[in-house]
């Protein structure tokens, strides 16, 4: 594949720019919510995440103090202040009364609203309102401003999601639930996929078929009966029903026929010699078994765990049917997706709290990519 | 959390050491009954032949007993549960089938499962393989494509927040935060709720899936491109075939069988495609798809398990026809070994 086939300077410039938008259309929607959970979260409202790095302008409405705070001064009645009160300034650049036209008066001038009442409010929010008679009432006037900040980056909504939204939590369930859920379909399916293999026995071309089909046998299909076989369970033995040994369970019987089907192609192209020879030596199947076939097979060994990693942590339906959606021991794809619906217009909790859910995977596929690829090509090539 | 840190260490060990004692006790087991060292002639032989009948089992027996509890059994359950009524108590006959094809909703999901069979697994399959024509082409290739296999990593759900933060609507006129509408607005074009569009938004769901998979497509195609050998691009190069021709008439050939192997990977997905479309809008505005259709029913109103399993059966009607021809395939291959 190392023929050029486009030679010319515009062509081989063309691909250069293609592959450049394909690139930018995958990475960008990840990098927005990267961005966005480093916000402040009234900047996330604000203004596009992509505007980050510029000052941010919004509409805010505030009101004045009210009536009792007013001071006589010549015969004037006063009222003055800040309207940022004591917290960080903000630039105004207009301000108005009137809802329908916020942006009025240009900051800094005095403005007329009628009755001898006037108003100035400056940049830095100071302002003062004069009337000829008493202020009355104990609401203060209403004042919209149009604003600018600048740009504020925060880790304020990590900390927010991980210790008060339960996000925290969840991520410890996810590794609990995932680690095992790794590491037990592994071995059992190691010695399947030695003994499908390398021994004789009657019945194995049956079993090899069996579980090629179950390669492609939806999910669907296993729910209903293993919720009812799980609650069952739990009444007849009067415990929970949804527990962490019944989810391991759960993904250990689905990841099986995959795990089988990608170890036992890649031990079955084990060199007979190696085998043999050991035989000849005396070594019974298990001594092949742990001493050869399993250091041999590191690589798929790995592939597959990076898979069934990827998998479980990044399961949703088998999380919230045997795990339920929601209680202290929901995953974090459950917990996001609760998220979700309790905090749907919440940007600043919901990007933070996806980056979270993603990292992991992420920090995994980038360290390991190469069996990932290795797995991914020997899984789906050789026929599945 | 460091109680669940430590019940979680101790449940591993527990788990993983179970696995190891099981495989290595039985196999001692089996030494001890029929030892085969230290007996003289006959007797070892004989007892040789039995461990070697024996061990295979032991080998294969608790993935057998683990695929048979989880996959072979439900099967075979759901088959039956989808002619019971809603409790499993009393035998309905074809009556959830009946229901099925005659509910609204039901008939929705079969025509938006239809519509996202054709265009996903097209839409990846095609991208994926331009991707991979023309990253091989560049130096910083590696990288390109390491970036667009990126998503395959993320979850589903993880997925739908990153797109539903770029469908984001806000009012007309208002500063939008979603970079769609934001894109539009620009240009002077009208702001959409866009996942609530009948019809059209089954398409703003697909591109999350097509999003996610389009890397592996390209990764599996990128390497069966690889395989192609070069004196057939170099002889077509020199009896002047154009760029498009070379791929559509040398290149797409020599791959079909990569082709039709991603493309039946990805159907079986697509038709399994359930957490996008919970997330995104949980079957509103006509968006429903078979997979979360039956995750409501198994849960709607207490359950109704028969209508559950029935739209579970037709999910894996569809699936048949390729476990066929897999089962196939592999027997072909493999050969008898």
């Amino acid at each position: 594949m190392a023929v050029a086939t486009g030679k010319s300077f515009a062509s081989r410039f063309g691909v250069h720019i293609a592959v450049l938008i394909f690139v930018a259309i995958w990475t960008v929607p990840t990098l927005g919510i990267l961005v966005s959970s480093l916000r402040d979260k009234d900047q996330i409202i604000a203004s596009g995440w992509w505007n980050s790095f510029a000052s941010s302008s919004q509409t805010e409405a505030g009101r004045l103090p009210p009536a009792s705070a007013q001071v006589e001064k010549d015969g004037k009645f006063v009222l003055a202040g800040n309207i940022f009160g004591e917290g960080a300034a903000r630039n105004i650049s207009a301000f108005g009364v009137k809802s329908a036209a916020p942006t009025q008066y240009p900051a800094g001038t005095t403005a007329d609203l009628g009755d001898g009442v006037t108003l100035q409010l400056n940049a830095d929010g100071t302002f003062v309102m004069g009337s000829p008679k008493a202020f009355e009432g104990d609401r203060g006037q209403r004042v919209y401003y149009a604003s600018s900040a600048p740009p504020k980056f925060t880790t304020d909504n990590y900390r927010t999601v991980l210790f008060s939204e339960g996000i925290g939590r969840s991520f410890m369930n996810s590794l609990t639930v995932t680690i095992p859920a790794t590491v037990i379909p592994i071995l059992i399916a190691a010695f399947a996929a030695y003994a499908l293999a390398w021994m004789r026995f009657p019945g194995r071309a049956l079993l090899i078929a069996v579980i090629i089909g179950l390669l492609v046998v939806p999910l669907q299909m296993s729910l209903i009966p293993l919720l009812k076989l799980y609650n069952g369970v739990g009444t007849f033995f009067g415990v929970p029903s949804k527990t962490y040994l019944g989810i391991w369970l759960a993904h250990t019987g689905f990841g099986l026929p995959f795990a089988i089907y990608l170890l036992r192609s890649y031990i079955a192209g084990l060199p007979r010699e190696i085998m043999e020879s050991a035989r000849i030596d005396g070594a019974s199947d298990f001594e092949i078994f742990v001493k050869i076939v399993l250091p041999l097979s590191f690589p798929v060994l790995a592939s597959f765990a990076i898979f069934q990693f990827l998998w479980v942590w990044n399961d949703l339906l088998v999380a919230m049917v045997f795990l339920g959606t929601e209680g202290d021991q929901i995953v974090l794809t459950a917990k996001l997706n609760a998220l979700l619906g309790s905090r749907g217009g919440d940007w600043e909790i919901l990007t933070t709290s996806a980056f979270v859910t993603i990292i992991v995977p992420l920090i995994v596929f980038f360290s390991l990519q190469r069996y990932f690829v290795r797995g991914l090509l020997a899984g789906s090539v050789k026929g599945g | 959390m460091a109680a669940q840190i430590f019940s979680a260490i101790f449940v591993i060990i527990i788990g993983v050491g179970g696995c190891v004692a099981y495989f290595w006790g039985a196999n001692k087991l089996v030494d001890i009954i029929f030892p085969s060292r230290g007996v003289q002639g006959a007797a070892a032989i004989d007892n040789l032949r039995r461990q070697g009948m024996i061990r295979p089992w032991l080998f294969v027996g608790p993935a057998m007993i683990i695929l048979t509890i989880y996959l072979i059994y439900p099967v075979v359950e759901t088959l039956r549960l989808s002619f019971l009524d809603r409790g499993g108590g009393s035998f309905v006959g074809f009556a959830n089938y009946e229901w099925a094809f005659g509910d609204r909703e039901f008939r929705n999901s079969i025509l938006n499962n239809i519509v996202w069979l054709a265009v996903v697994p097209a839409a990846c399959t095609f991208l994926g393989l331009i991707i991979a024509v023309l990253t091989d082409k560049i130096w910083w290739g590696t990288i390109a494509k390491s970036l667009i296999f990126l998503p395959l990593a993320i979850s589903f759900v993880g997925a739908s927040v990153i797109w539903k933060f770029i469908y984001e609507y806000r009012g007309e006129g208002q500063v939008q935060i979603g970079l769609l509408n934001a894109i539009i607005q620009y240009f002077g074009g009208q702001p959409q709720v866009w996942i609530s569009l009948p019809f059209w938004n089954n398409f703003f769901l697909m591109i999350i899936l097509i999003w996610i998979q389009t890397g592996f497509a390209m990764v599996i195609l990128s390497s069966a491109l690889r395989g192609i050998p070069e004196e057939t691009l170099e002889a077509a190069v020199i009896d002047g075939a154009n760029p498009f021709q070379i791929f559509w008439k040398i290149m797409v050939p020599q791959i079909w069988g990569t082709i039709a192997v991603v493309w039946t990977t990805i159907t079986i997905l697509v038709l399994k495609v359930f957490d996008i479309v919970l997330t995104m809008t949980n079957g509103q505005w006509n968006s429903q798809v078979l997979a979360n259709l039956m995750f409501d029913w198994m849960f709607r109103g207490g359950g109704d398990f028969g209508r559950g399993a029935t739209i579970a059966i037709i999910i894996m009607i569809a699936v048949i026809p390729i476990m066929v021809w897999n089962i196939r395939q592999a027997n072909k291959e493999t050969g008898g070994h």
